[in-house]
């Protein structure tokens, strides 16, 4: 089967493309860039990021503008989809959706449309175990946002290891925070990955925070050798 | 044991991980669990579990309907059985009841019609399905959302069917078959 990946350059969809790419062929990577810093279905911060991501995948990418006003951006988002089967011809996509039943059944919707399978392969898995398979296949993802008390500009660029899996898990004991940020409480950049040719180096940045909203912004990256 | 049997339309499909996977983390809270593709399953299996729970599949997958013949044995199974989905549809299929198109996709109400062990009144569920069923006279009609036909019974016997997806958002569904019918492991 040809499939095409929705994809963010965050630490979900990257595994489940990795996840995916054990099973089927995956052909394209589809990525929606939303001018809506708030969006509902689609991960913001350095989505940019995804091209450089792409290149060291070796996988095309189909990138598209969305305004990113809710429930709009599915009709981008099913545009893009569409694009993606005409010119791919992918019998289906795979999401990153580990347990929002509001992204799943919006993309499931879509695909029935289209006439397109639809795979989501963490769907329901552990949050924490998820965090702990990716920095033990050797994932390496930074948090380029932060939407939730009592998060603060500290976490912003830190890479996820097994301390900060720690102590996301126990943001989720006091505060309810969903460790893996599902809950839109962190979003975060994948600079390297097994299936990468080379890695990401974060040349220059800047941090875009206050109180406990924040974002890290990547304004110049390239591939180096891993 | 609990037997989870893979419904997807091939083995080791990426569909597993998102129909099967989620069941057995489940059950393997309470109780040993095992899973096998349909068109593995061999006697020794179906005689070591004391229950058996059938998945779904993705929406474009309905391999299963197609493929009676593997699933003669449910004619006669005299232990628990619970299908989800696909697993409904194809226990209905067993007993001559037939296919109504009928889309549902994401969070349904689900009204309870016949008191039963597994769920009571009325409460929401996610569903992803092209079919419900027109049951046999072999059933009975346990709940329905406002489209179809959502959880069915056997008469007389410990085989379920729900058509909703309760590993998604009802897990104390799967968690009640399991410890309706194993009581040395009630809570």
């Amino acid at each position: 089967m040809k499939l095409g990946v929705l994809f963010s350059g965050g630490k979900d969809s990257t595994y489940a493309l990795h996840v995916a790419a054990e099973h089927e062929e995956i052909v394209c990577l589809i990525t929606l860039v939303s001018k809506n810093k708030e969006s509902y279905m689609f991960h913001t911060p350095n989505i940019e990021l995804t091209k450089l991501q792409a290149e060291a995948l070796g996988i095309p990418l189909i990138a598209r503008v969305t305004e990113g006003v809710k429930e709009e951006e599915l009709k981008d988002l099913e545009q893009a989809m569409a694009e993606a089967a005409e010119q791919f011809q992918i019998d289906g996509v795979v999401t990153g959706a580990v347990e929002s039943v509001y992204q799943s059944t919006r993309i499931q919707r879509i695909c029935h449309r289209l006439d397109l399978w639809c795979f989501n392969p963490l769907w329901k898995r552990n949050q924490k175990e998820l965090l702990k398979e990716l920095v033990g296949r050797g994932f390496k993802v930074i948090i380029s946002g932060i939407f939730a008390y009592p998060l603060d500009a500290s976490w912003l660029g830190k890479q996820i290891d097994l301390d900060l899996v720690d102590r996301l898990v126990d943001l989720e004991n006091k505060f309810g925070i969903s460790p893996s940020g599902e809950g839109g409480e962190i979003e975060t950049s994948v600079i390297d990955a097994p299936m990468f040719s080379q890695k990401i180096e974060i040349a220059d940045y800047c941090v875009n925070a206050k109180g406990n909203s924040g974002v890290f912004i990547v304004k110049e990256a390239r591939l180096v050798p891993k | 044991m609990i037997l989870v049997v893979d419904m997807n339309c091939e083995k080791n499909s990426l569909g597993y991980y998102e129909f099967v996977l989620p069941i057995i983390s489940i059950i393997s809270e309470i109780d040993e669990c095992k899973a096998k593709h349909f068109m593995d399953l061999r006697s020794e299996d179906t005689r070591q579990c004391n229950g058996m729970i059938l998945s779904g599949t993705p929406l474009k997958d309905n391999t299963t309907l197609s493929q009676l013949d593997n699933f003669e044995w449910i004619k006669t199974w005299d232990k628990p059985l619970l299908g989800i989905c696909a697993g409904m549809q194809t226990i209905g299929l067993a007993f001559g009841s037939r296919l109504k198109g009928c889309i549902g996709i994401g969070m349904t109400q689900i009204n309870t019609t016949k008191e039963n062990l597994l769920f009571s009144s009325q409460f929401m569920a996610y569903t992803l399905h092209n079919f419900s069923i027109i049951p046999s006279g072999d059933f009975d009609v346990l709940a329905e959302s406002p489209q179809c036909v959502q959880a069915i019974r056997r008469k007389q016997r410990d085989v379920y069917g729900v058509l909703f997806h309760p590993e998604v958002r009802n897990k104390e569904i799967i968690q009640r078959f399991i410890y309706a019918f194993n009581d040395h492991r009630r809570v």
